[in-house]
């Protein structure tokens, strides 16, 4: 963002962005009244928790569609994943930033499977040619690379915000600006409600992902995190330093770049927290607390999947 | 804390005991070698509250990080013993008094833009302005730190809308109409990135002096002018009532 009066001092990358809201009747705030007291809403580093009610969909695209914003979204199809793509894609465009415009990077190794699907004015459909690693382990560990190298080559020219998402999920309810944050991160479903000694951290003082008994955050799921292009870059590189770490001295993280993510996320804490709303496993009874499904996996055979 | 809004509609964070740990937010303040100004007024009678003033920011302001407080005062001989922390450094900047106490209020907003042009924004990376008759009680840290940010006022915080101070008449430039309004933010303590507090400065001097030329004077002065800026600039994280409570309440 450009100051607006000559010979001031340089933003920092951290500053946000001042947004103009327009004129705009809605419900008052109130104080006294939380809409949701039964969760966790804002985290100790004063980031917010994205649930259902906490925030005005109406005033946030006030302030940002008027910015022109283009949103980028990276998926890995590879070998047989490439048959979730289809539905992906129709259900993010019927919930995913709509009124925006979206770029939808899809990493494939067979881009001839995929179908051609419809898609909005102002959204763009790339595929990303790459290599198809032997194992499925090997695939979601480089991913981390992939992304790095491509914002690097074309996606940072041409998206402010980029989303890397897991290509087995479907969108069922909207997705919009309260997602935009420096840096995003969203809750494993599977881990909301248990505390942190129970967190499936990586545990062994020898992985670089390591995290010792007594600290964490959150446990954040490998398949949601995103923010402003030039912070995915700079993490996604530092992921990948410290799987390669770990591939130097013969070791593999726990849950692979997820065990990463969350190292990463514990020492360099996400501007904004998304709720599991944003991250569900529909193999999961709903609790009370999730009022909203607005993106969740697809039931597969995991075996047939990755073979 | 589940008794009181802790983030807004726009999903910026409201500040609450309990909230935040204050640990956490050192360790992120301290990595970006940052500096915090304090920009006050102490003018004609007001010069009485410059020692307990001085004396408690010193101490419970931003404890332990680099603090720069601008006193802006036509009594500048008050000052002359006050001991400031290492870490923190006093600049008295003298001032000419007008003939009403409004005035200075008003010219308040014109002083510290023109203060952030010239020499502020050279010092500091942030900068609050604080009224001078305040006594921290409490120690006040870097949860304040944001780009944009707003006090709710304490005695506005538990208002309907429509009691709201909010300047109504529409020929005033701080009129906020009926059906609007977020929250009633007092101008006690405000603050922010020193590009966004010089941006804020200026459109509320600008508004003083439209009223001005059209004769009219905004029901809370510069407090009307800073809520119509907040409402349409909505600040990246408010301070609740905890920040600024006034003891007659």
């Amino acid at each position: 963002p450009t100051p607006s009066c000559s010979s001031m001092k340089l933003q920092y990358t951290e500053e946000k962005l001042i947004q103009l809201f327009p004129q705009l009747f809605y419900q008052q705030p109130r104080v006294l009244a939380p809409k949701r007291r039964d969760v966790l809403t804002v985290t100790p580093w004063l980031a917010p928790i994205v649930w259902e009610g906490t925030f005005n969909a109406e005033i946030l695209d006030s302030a940002y569609r008027p910015l022109n914003l283009t949103i980028g979204v990276t998926a890995f199809a590879v070998g047989k994943y490439t048959r979730f793509v289809g539905r992906f894609l129709e259900s993010a465009e019927k919930h995913f930033m709509k009124g925006y415009q979206v770029n939808y990077y899809i990493f494939t190794d067979n881009p001839e499977t995929i179908p051609d699907i419809q898609l909005q004015p102002g959204r763009r459909f790339v595929a990303v040619p790459i290599k198809k690693y032997s194992s499925w382990q090997e695939i979601s560990m480089r991913r981390m690379e992939a992304i790095n190298k491509h914002i690097a080559e074309r996606s940072h020219r041409e998206v402010d915000y980029l989303f890397c998402l897991d290509i087995d999920m479907v969108f069922y309810s909207a997705w919009g600006p309260e997602t935009l944050a420096d840096t995003v991160a969203a809750i494993h479903p599977g881990y909301f409600k248990v505390p942190r000694s129970q967190f499936p951290y990586e545990r062994r003082s020898s992985s670089a992902a390591y995290i010792p008994d007594g600290e964490g955050d959150f446990y954040y799921g490998g398949a949601v995190f995103g923010g402003l292009v030039k912070k995915v870059y700079e993490f996604t590189k530092t992921c990948h330093m410290t799987i390669l770490t770990d591939k130097a001295n013969g070791i593999m993280a726990a849950w692979q770049e997820e065990s990463h993510l969350n190292r990463h996320f514990l020492s360099h804490k996400p501007s904004k927290v998304l709720s599991p709303e944003y991250l569900w496993d529909d193999r999961k009874p709903r609790p009370p607390e999730i009022h909203l499904i607005r993106f969740s996996t697809v039931d597969k055979n995991y075996r047939e999947i990755r073979n | 804390r589940r008794d009181v809004l802790v983030l807004t509609p726009w999903l910026a964070p409201i500040v609450w005991e309990g909230t935040f740990n204050r640990d956490i937010l050192n360790a992120q303040y301290m990595q970006k070698n940052l500096v915090t100004g304090v920009v006050t007024f102490a003018v004609k009678k007001y010069w009485f509250f410059i020692e307990g003033f001085i004396s408690s920011v010193n101490k419970y302001f931003l404890a332990g990080h680099q603090v720069n407080f601008y006193l802006f005062t036509d009594n500048p001989e008050q000052i002359s013993h006050l001991q400031m922390a290492p870490e923190n450094h006093l600049f008295v900047i003298p001032v000419q008094n007008h003939s009403q106490w409004q005035d200075i209020f008003m010219n308040r907003m014109d002083i510290i833009s023109r203060y952030i042009h010239s020499q502020f924004q050279y010092e500091v990376d942030y900068l609050y302005s604080i009224d001078i008759d305040v006594q921290l009680l409490e120690h006040i840290g870097v949860e304040i730190i944001d780009t944009l940010v707003g006090t709710i006022s304490s005695w506005q915080y538990t208002t309907r809308r429509e009691s709201k101070s909010y300047e109504r008449r529409t020929e005033s430039q701080a009129a906020i109409p009926k059906g609007e309004g977020d929250f009633y933010y007092t101008a006690s303590f405000y603050g922010g990135s020193v590009a966004e507090v010089y941006k804020l400065t200026r459109a509320c001097f600008k508004g003083v002096m439209k009223d001005r030329e059209n004769g009219i004077e905004a029901r809370w002065h510069d407090e009307s002018h800073l809520n119509k800026y907040l409402l349409y600039h909505k600040p990246t994280r408010l301070l609740s009532p905890e920040y600024y409570w006034d003891e007659e309440l």
